[in-house]
């Protein structure tokens, strides 16, 4: 019956007859939903990582996580897609300026722009993950790995005495080695198949995290400091002062973790809306069939493993530049676990569902501190009554539509 | 018949053997098909007729012998090689990929004619739109030969149709790469005897406007195979026991033991 029903709204002719008064003004109602949806997003990020008092967060919470499912209920959610969708540009305008609002209500606390940072770095791995589990079908579990194959190619870089090499340069070095050290599971990733390919990525990230902590050149246990980024002649270090406001020297890093993660979005939006994206899905779906039509497993698999694992690379070598110092446990079994439950989380493929995902998973332990040690049990569970809720994640991945164009 | 007769193999299977540890899924069939012909394979159940699908399709390697398709060696060809020889296939059980729009589902049939290159896919936005545009087109026409309903649905996820109309988008995705050989495995599976009867009209509809389209069809329902086919062959334990029009395979005494047993 839902099906039936949103069938009928796909039908509405869109090129071939003139469009109808009553479908552009209900397209324009549906980016104004989408719009002020945004901005209550964009205001209640910016109260809750800047927000001290436990019990004021908590409520904070608990009111999103109705709004939240009321929205779903009521179909807002369908409207703010419909609505992004049908306006590309005016989309994109309303959420640069969301985010640089949520920047200048934040711009002199440091934790809540590290935070924010943080955050984003995590989104931007996991869309790394939605690349290669959401549309391949490939199990990583070993996601944190890759993260810090970036990281301590930035530090090791930054060791190497009488070379100097620019940070943008650093970067994308960052995501290139974590893709060759990527091409040594590719063997073994194509030759297993669900438990086992998991259980493969499982023991590289073990092994990763070992053969650091004996590694004396990359520090051993004791990890490695590194210098700030400076990038085009900007250091990171200094404040940031706009428009007669002084921002907190972190926002070059959220900035500059916004351009990596709006950069990882388009890839896999556009990645999605081409014949790259739905080889993948038969991949995941089906291999058989889709070899029998004539795919390629191996290279499309390879593609999608190569693609998730340059994202992690390079975010991997800014969240070490941020942070200052990494060590191997920056980068273990846990965080892997816990960049694929955000990918869970979010609505496993669905791009848009790893910002919401991510921000809870980073966000909520460290906000409940005044549980201490139970904090974790209370994350998990919430966890798990999203799950329950809403099975599908937070959004739940639509189904592509590529005759009807982008008014999906 | 007799210009069926005439007509030039498309399929050539000679000393065929598909072997599962020590047994024989296939032994040393000998199989010709003809360009244009509709060609009933038959037999009791693990006679080996989908073993032969999987073969021919590159899913399974061949122990011993070779297939021709259209005077070239495919013996040894992958999988994914095949689909652009000219060879194409359903399976048994509907293998459609259901979260995905049917249109997704049938375009992936005509991979020869969709951009490879990462370049090509990510940045040169109107290739895709030309070529959705074009297979759009292309996977309308095919599925209104089906069911005119079918072709206003394209956009709707695989897994919100019937039986039948998954079937005909599975026969679609097969029919989009132009195909010189169809190869249908069981068909009428999961289907009521109406809905298939409907669904091999159709598919005989499509191959006489197409032509030199060669079919190959697996299938349990007799009433259909004598209505539709050409020729039979009857397969047991991995060998061609029979071969010929279905009245003579039907009346053959082997055939009968092996369907019915020793009386």
């Amino acid at each position: 019956m839902l099906m039936r029903h949103r069938s009928t709204q796909d039908e509405v002719p869109r090129d071939a007859l003139p469009m109808a008064a009553g479908v552009r003004a209900r397209r324009t109602s549906d980016f104004a939903v989408f719009a002020a949806v945004v901005a209550a997003c964009a205001g209640a990020v910016a109260f809750l990582v800047h927000a001290e008092d436990q019990r004021l967060v908590l409520s904070t919470l608990v009111a999103c996580g109705i709004a939240w499912f009321a929205a779903a209920r009521f179909r807002v959610i369908a409207a703010v897609e419909r609505g992004a969708a049908g306006h590309p540009w005016p989309t994109r305008l309303v959420l640069v300026v969301a985010c640089l609002g949520i920047l200048v209500v934040l711009r002199e606390d440091n934790f809540g722009l590290l935070m924010l940072a943080t955050v984003l770095i995590y989104a931007t791995v996991c869309l790394g993950l939605t690349i290669q589990l959401g549309y391949a079908g490939l199990s990583n579990f070993c996601a944190a790995a890759f993260l810090g194959c970036g990281g301590y190619t930035a530090a090791a870089l930054g060791q190497a005495e009488g070379i100097a090499i620019p940070d943008l340069a650093g970067i994308l070095l960052g995501g290139a080695v974590a893709v060759a050290i990527g091409s040594l599971l590719v063997l073994p990733l194509l030759r297993t198949r669900g438990h086992y390919a998991a259980l493969t990525t499982l023991a590289f990230g073990v092994m990763f995290n070992v053969f650091l902590d004996a590694n004396e050149m990359l520090g051993g246990p004791q990890g490695l400091k590194l210098a700030p980024i400076t990038l085009f002649g900007w250091d990171f270090s200094n404040d940031l002062s706009l428009f007669g406001m002084t921002f907190s020297f972190y926002a070059n890093y959220v900035l500059l973790c916004l351009a990596l993660t709006a950069a990882a979005l388009a890839l896999v939006g556009l990645l999605d809306r081409s014949w790259i994206g739905i080889r993948l899905d038969a991949v995941r779906l089906d291999e058989v069939a889709a070899q029998v039509f004539g795919l390629r497993i191996a290279r499309w698999k390879i593609l999608a493993f190569t693609l998730g694992n340059v994202l992690a690379g390079m975010a991997g070598a800014i969240y070490a530049k941020m942070t200052g110092f990494i060590a191997p446990n920056n980068f273990t079994l846990g965080d892997s676990l816990m960049m694929v439950s955000i990918v869970i989380l979010g609505g496993i493929g669905n791009r848009w569902g790893v910002l919401p995902a991510a921000l809870i998973v980073v966000l909520l332990p460290e906000k409940l501190q005044f549980i201490q040690e139970y904090r974790l049990l209370l994350f998990a569970v919430l966890v798990i009554l999203v799950l329950v809720l809403s099975p599908s994640g937070l959004l739940p991945r639509r189904t592509r539509t590529l005759v009807a164009g982008r008014q999906a | 018949m007799s210009a069926l007769a005439a007509a030039p193999a498309i399929l050539e299977a000679k000393g065929l053997s598909v072997r599962f540890g020590g047994l024989f899924a296939l032994n040393a069939l000998d199989l010709t098909v003809r360009r244009g012909e509709v060609l009933g394979l038959i037999g009791p159940n693990g006679s080996g007729k989908t073993t032969f699908f999987n073969v021919t399709s590159g899913i399974y390697p061949a122990a011993a012998g070779t297939i021709v398709l259209d005077g070239r060696d495919i013996t040894r060809e992958p999988a994914h090689a095949l689909a652009g020889l000219g060879l194409a296939r359903t399976f048994q059980r509907s293998r459609l990929c259901l979260p995905l729009s049917v249109f997704d589902n049938i375009a992936l049939g005509a991979q020869e004619r969709l951009p490879q290159g990462v370049i090509d896919n990510l940045l040169r936005r109107r290739t895709l739109t030309r070529t959705v545009a074009a297979l759009a087109e292309e996977a309308r026409d095919l599925a209104r030969l089906f069911n005119p309903d079918l072709a206003q649905r394209l956009d709707e996820p695989a897994v919100a149709l019937g039986m039948i109309d998954r079937r005909r988008v599975e026969i679609c995705r097969a029919l989009i790469g132009r195909p010189k050989i169809l190869l249908l495995d069981e068909p009428s599976a999961g289907m009521t005897h109406d809905e298939t009867n409907q669904l091999i009209d159709e598919i005989l509809d499509v191959q006489r406007s197409r032509g030199d389209l060669t079919v190959i069809i697996v299938e349990h329902e007799m009433g259909l195979i004598e209505r539709i086919t050409d020729r039979c062959v009857v397969l047991n334990y991995g060998r061609k026991i029979c071969e010929g029009h279905f009245r003579e395979v039907a009346a053959d005494p082997t055939v009968r033991e092996a369907y019915l047993g020793h009386s």
